[in-house]
C-alpha cells in the first residue's frame, strides 16, 4: 500500500522542484527574452547534429567506399538538377554538403570546446595563484599575460601551430594535428581568464571567510581550490561560453587558411577553404552552407552567452 | 587650326601607342613556382620554361613545334653516329663573355653529372669534339637520327661563369641542395634574370644585345607562382597580372564571358598516368609486409578497373581531358589509336582480381600526389583514393606542393605515385626511353620511378632510336607500347587539355607542349 504513495509523493516532488526550476529567476528571463529562446533552440539543434551525425546524417562523408564521382557537383535539392537525397548539393568529390556539415561541426565543436576548456584550466590556475600568493610571481605570470595580450590570439595560434608542425616528423603530423591545434588555440586564449580570476581572487582573498580559514591553518593550496575558486568561477563561465565562438571561429580561420585540422577530417572551416576554389564558377553552395552553418552556430553561442551574463549579473535584475 | 591641334593630338596619342608598344611588363602567374634557376636541375616543363627564357638551346622549338636554329645555325649528320652542328657567331651570355664551342661541351659534361635531372637529353651522346669554336661534332653510341628533336630542353651555359661561380655541376634538387646557378643564372636568351625570391616573385628583364630581333616587346615580365586557384583567378580579374595557367577548369565558362579577358584552350601532349613501385621485394608504404603486391600483374589491372575515368573527365576534368592507354598523346610521333583502347571500368571484375591475387581483405598503401602540378591533381588522387576504396585499398593519400613533392618521388621514396610527361621531343622514343624502359646508365629509365622492367621494351629502345626507316620504327614502338599495355606497367589516365587566361592586351603563342616564350608575347 504504502509503495504508490511514496511514488506519489516522489512525483510530486520531483514536479514541485521543476515547478520551481520553471519559476526561478533564470529561468523566467530565459523565458522572457525570445532571443535567448531562438537561439538556444537553434544551439541545441547544431549541438544535437553534431553530436548525433554518425546516427542521423543521410550520408558518411568519411567513408569513403560511399562516395561516387558521378553524384559529384550535384546542386541543391530544390534547384534545378538537385537530387532529394543530397538536400544541400554535394562538392566536387560527392560528398554530401549536409553530412559533410554534420561531421565538420563536430570538428568544430570538439576544437573549440577542448581549446577553451584548456585555456580555462590553464587561464584559472595561473590567475589563482598570480591572485592568491601575489608579489613577484604575480607580476611574472602578469607581464606574460600582457605582452601576449599584445598579440592578436590567432597570430599567437599561428606560430605555435607552425612551431609544432616543424618540430614534429611529417608522418606523425595528422595524428596529433587536432591535438595541436586544441593546444595552439587554448594557449592563445588562457590570457583573459587568469586576468579575470585574478582580479576576483584579489577581492576575494580580503574576505573574512578567507582570513578565517588561513588563520584556522588550511593551506593555501586547499584555500585556492575550496573557498576561493567556488566564488571566482560566475564570471568565467560567462568568459568560456563566449570564447567557445571565439574558438570555434580561430579553428575555421586556421582551417581556411590550410594550417588548421587535416584534410582528412575536414571542419567547418576545411569545407569553406575547399568550396571557396568554386565561388566563381557558381556551384556557390559548397561554401555557402557550411559557411552559414558556422555563422549560426557561432551567433547561436554567442547570444546564449550574452543572455547568461545579463542573467547572472545582479546589477541587471 | 582646328585640324592642326587634331594632328597633333592623333600624333601625340601615336607617339604614347608606339612608346607603350615600345616598354610593356608582362605579370603572369601559374599555381606553382620554378624550383631552381638552374636549368640542369630539374626536368619539368614550367621550369624548363622559366629558365628557357634565359638560357637557350642549340635546336629550338618554332611556333608550330617546327625545329629552329638557335644557338646552331644548321646542322646535319655526316656519319651515322655523327651530327656536325654549326653554332651561332657572335652570341654574347649575359655578362658579356662570348659563346663558343667549349660552352657547349662544358654544358654537356654538366648535364650529364651527378645531381642533373637531364641526363635523358644528353644520354646518347657519346662525346662531343671540338673542330673550331664555332664547329663541333656530336658523337652518339648509336645511330641517333633523331638527335635535333631531342636535345631541345638541353640548355647552354657559359663555362665561364659556372666555374667563376663554383657551380660547375647541377646541384640534386632531390636533395635539397643548392649553389649559386639556383639563385642566379647567365646564359644567352632573350631575357635575363634581375631577382629571383623563390615562391614570391621571379623578374626578368630583356636582354639589350640580344643576337636576334624578337618579335614580342615584353621589356620586363615579373612571375609570381599563386597557388589557390580563386585567388589567381580574382587575380587575373582585377587586373594584378595579365596572364595565368592553369584556368580553374570550374572558371572557364565564367571567365569567357568576361570581355577584358582572352581564354586560350587546346589539346596538351601532356600525359597523366600512375606509377607503382614493381621492383622492392616490400613495399615502403603498405599494410602488406614480406612481399609487393604491385609485382603481381593482377593486382594492377584491379587498380586500373576500379579507375571510372569517365567520372574523372566529366566531374574532375569538366569535360577537359582525354582518357588514354596509352603513355603519349596523339600529335605524338609512333602514338597509335589502335593500341589507345582502355581496359574497361569494372569494378565487380577489379573486386574478383584482388581476391584472386589473395587480396580479398584489400590492403592499405600510401600514395603520393602533388597538389599544384597538374590540372586538377590532387582532386584526381583524391577521387582515385575513392574508388580504390570500393576494392577495399585503403589510400593514404599524401598531396603536396611539387616542392616537397619532386625530391621525394625521383629519389624513388614511393609506393604508388601520379605523374605527368610531355615527350620533348614530341617522340615516342622520348616516352619510351624515360618512362617505361627499365632504370640503367646514362639516364635510361630515369623516371620510370617504380621501376617496371620488360626485358624486351628494354631490346626494342636502342633498335627504335637507330631505325631510319619511318615504317619499321612505328612497328616497333607499336610493341613496345603493346607489352607496357598488356603488362600493365604503369596506369595511364588522360592527356589534360590547356587553359591558359590573359587579358585582352595580351598576344601570346600558346603552344601543345605547354611552354609560353616571353619572347613572342605582344602586350598593347
Amino acid at each position: 500500500m504504502t509503495e504508490p504513495v511514496t511514488a506519489a509523493a516522489a512525483t510530486t516532488a520531483r514536479e514541485t522542484r521543476l515547478a520551481a526550476a520553471w519559476k526561478s529567476d533564470i529561468l523566467y528571463s530565459f523565458r522572457r527574452d525570445p532571443v535567448a529562446v531562438v537561439s538556444m533552440i537553434a544551439l541545441l539543434i547544431c549541438l544535437g547534429a553534431a553530436f548525433f551525425a554518425p546516427w542521423v546524417a543521410p550520408h558518411n562523408p568519411f567513408d569513403l567506399k560511399t562516395l561516387n564521382l558521378q553524384d559529384a557537383l550535384t546542386p541543391p535539392a530544390w534547384e534545378q538538377g538537385g537530387r532529394p537525397g543530397f538536400l544541400l548539393g554535394t562538392d566536387d568529390q560527392g560528398r554530401d554538403v549536409l553530412s559533410a556539415i554534420m561531421f565538420g561541426a563536430r570538428i568544430s565543436l570538439l576544437v573549440g570546446l577542448a581549446s577553451v576548456a584548456f585555456a580555462m584550466i590553464l587561464g584559472v590556475t595561473l590567475g589563482l595563484v598570480a591572485g592568491y600568493v601575489g608579489g613577484r610571481l604575480d607580476a611574472v605570470i602578469m607581464r606574460i599575460a600582457d605582452v601576449q595580450l599584445s598579440f592578436p590570439a590567432i597570430l599567437i595560434a599561428l606560430l605555435i601551430d607552425g612551431v609544432a608542425r616543424a618540430l614534429l616528423p611529417r608522418d606523425a603530423q595528422t595524428g596529433v594535428a587536432l591535438a595541436v591545434l586544441i593546444l595552439a588555440i587554448g594557449l592563445a586564449n588562457w590570457v583573459q581568464y587568469a586576468r579575470t580570476v585574478r582580479g576576483s581572487t584579489m577581492v576575494e582573498k580580503t574576505k573574512e571567510y578567507v582570513q578565517a580559514a588561513r588563520v584556522i591553518g588550511i593551506t593555501p593550496l586547499a584555500i585556492m581550490r575550496r573557498h576561493l575558486l567556488p566564488n571566482v568561477l560566475g564570471p568565467v563561465l560567462v568568459l568560456a561560453t563566449l570564447n567557445i565562438a571565439t574558438a570555434i571561429i580561430t579553428e575555421a580561420t586556421l582551417s581556411f587558411l590550410g594550417v588548421g585540422v587535416p584534410p582528412t577530417q575536414p571542419s567547418l572551416g576545411t569545407l569553406i577553404r575547399v568550396g571557396n576554389d568554386f565561388l566563381f564558377s557558381g556551384e556557390w553552395w559548397i561554401t555557402i552552407f557550411p559557411g552559414a552553418a558556422l555563422v549560426i552556430m557561432v551567433l547561436a553561442i554567442n547570444l546564449v552567452g550574452d543572455w547568461l551574463r545579463d542573467a547572472l549579473n545582479p546589477r541587471l535584475r | 587650326m582646328k585640324n592642326l591641334a587634331r594632328t597633333t593630338i592623333l600624333l601625340i596619342a601615336g607617339l604614347m601607342l608606339a612608346a607603350g608598344a615600345q616598354a610593356a611588363t608582362l605579370r603572369f602567374a601559374d599555381q606553382g613556382d620554378a624550383i631552381s634557376m638552374d636549368p640542369h636541375s630539374l626536368n619539368e616543363t614550367l621550369q624548363l620554361n622559366i629558365t628557357g627564357n634565359i638560357y637557350e638551346p642549340l635546336v629550338g622549338r618554332g611556333k608550330k613545334l617546327e625545329l629552329v636554329p638557335l644557338l646552331a645555325t644548321s646542322w646535319k649528320q655526316t656519319a651515322p653516329t655523327v651530327w656536325r652542328f654549326n653554332l651561332r657567331k657572335g652570341v654574347k651570355f649575359h655578362d658579356g663573355s662570348p659563346f663558343t664551342a667549349d660552352d657547349v661541351i662544358f654544358s654537356y659534361e654538366r648535364a650529364k653529372s651527378d645531381g642533373s635531372d637531364v641526363k635523358t637529353y644528353v644520354g646518347p651522346i657519346k662525346e662531343i669534339r671540338k673542330l673550331d669554336d664555332v664547329t663541333i661534332d656530336i658523337v652518339t653510341t648509336e645511330p641517333f637520327p633523331i638527335l635535333p628533336d631531342t636535345i631541345n630542353s638541353w640548355y647552354i651555359m657559359s663555362s665561364a661563369w659556372s666555374e667563376k661561380n663554383n657551380a660547375t655541376t647541377p646541384v640534386d634538387v632531390r636533395k635539397g641542395k643548392e649553389n649559386a646557378a639556383t639563385m642566379k643564372a647567365d646564359g644567352t636568351g632573350p631575357f635575363m634574370l634581375k631577382t629571383r625570391e623563390p615562391g614570391v616573385k621571379t623578374v626578368l628583364v630583356n636582354n639589350p644585345n640580344y643576337w636576334e630581333k624578337v618579335e614580342g616587346n615584353v621589356t620586363e615580365a615579373v612571375f609570381t607562382p599563386i597557388k589557390n586557384d580563386a585567388t589567381r583567378v580574382a587575380a587575373l580579374i582585377t587586373g594584378e597580372i595579365d596572364m595565368m595557367e592553369p584556368v580553374p577548369l570550374q572558371d572557364i565558362e565564367k571567365l569567357k564571358a568576361n570581355a577584358d579577358l582572352v581564354i586560350l584552350q587546346g589539346p596538351e601532349l601532356r600525359t597523366i598516368f600512375l606509377g607503382m613501385d614493381q621492383s622492392r621485394d616490400e613495399l615502403l608504404f603498405s599494410s602488406v609486409k614480406g612481399r609487393n603486391p604491385f609485382k603481381d600483374k593482377r593486382v594492377r589491372q584491379a587498380f586500373y578497373q576500379a579507375i571510372d575515368i569517365d567520372a574523372i573527365r566529366t566531374r574532375i576534368m569538366r569535360g577537359a581531358s582525354t582518357p588514354t592507354n596509352l603513355m603519349v598523346a596523339p600529335g605524338i610521333r609512333g602514338f597509335s589509336s589502335d593500341l589507345n583502347k582502355r581496359y574497361p571500368y569494372d569494378p565487380a571484375a577489379a573486386k574478383k582480381l584482388m581476391v584472386e591475387a589473395g587480396y580479398p581483405d584489400g590492403f592499405e598503401v600510401g600514395m603520393n600526389c602533388p597538389n599544384d602540378r597538374y590540372v586538377n591533381d590532387s582532386l584526381i588522387c583524391q577521387a582515385i583514393a575513392a574508388m580504390l576504396a570500393k576494392i577495399d585499398v585503403k589510400v593514404n593519400l599524401m598531396a603536396e606542393t611539387k616542392v616537397t613533392y619532386f625530391p621525394k618521388i625521383l629519389s624513388r621514396n614511393t609506393s604508388f605515385y601520379l605523374l605527368g610527361w610531355t615527350p620533348s621531343s614530341y617522340d615516342s622514343h622520348n616516352a619510351l626511353f624515360a618512362l617505361v624502359m627499365s632504370p640503367g646508365a646514362n639516364g635510361q629509365g630515369q623516371f620510370n620511378l617504380g621501376s617496371y622492367s620488360n626485358k624486351r621494351i628494354d631490346a626494342l629502345g636502342p633498335q627504335i632510336a637507330s631505325e631510319l626507316d619511318e615504317g619499321k620504327r612505328n612497328a616497333m614502338v607499336a610493341e613496345a607500347f603493346r607489352l607496357h599495355s598488356d603488362d600493365i606497367g604503369h596506369l595511364p589516365l588522360h592527356q589534360q587539355a590547356l587553359a591558359w587566361a590573359m587579358r585582352r592586351n595580351v598576344t601570346l603563342v600558346q603552344l601543345a607542349d605547354n611552354n609560353n616564350w616571353l619572347k613572342w608575347v605582344v602586350v598593347k
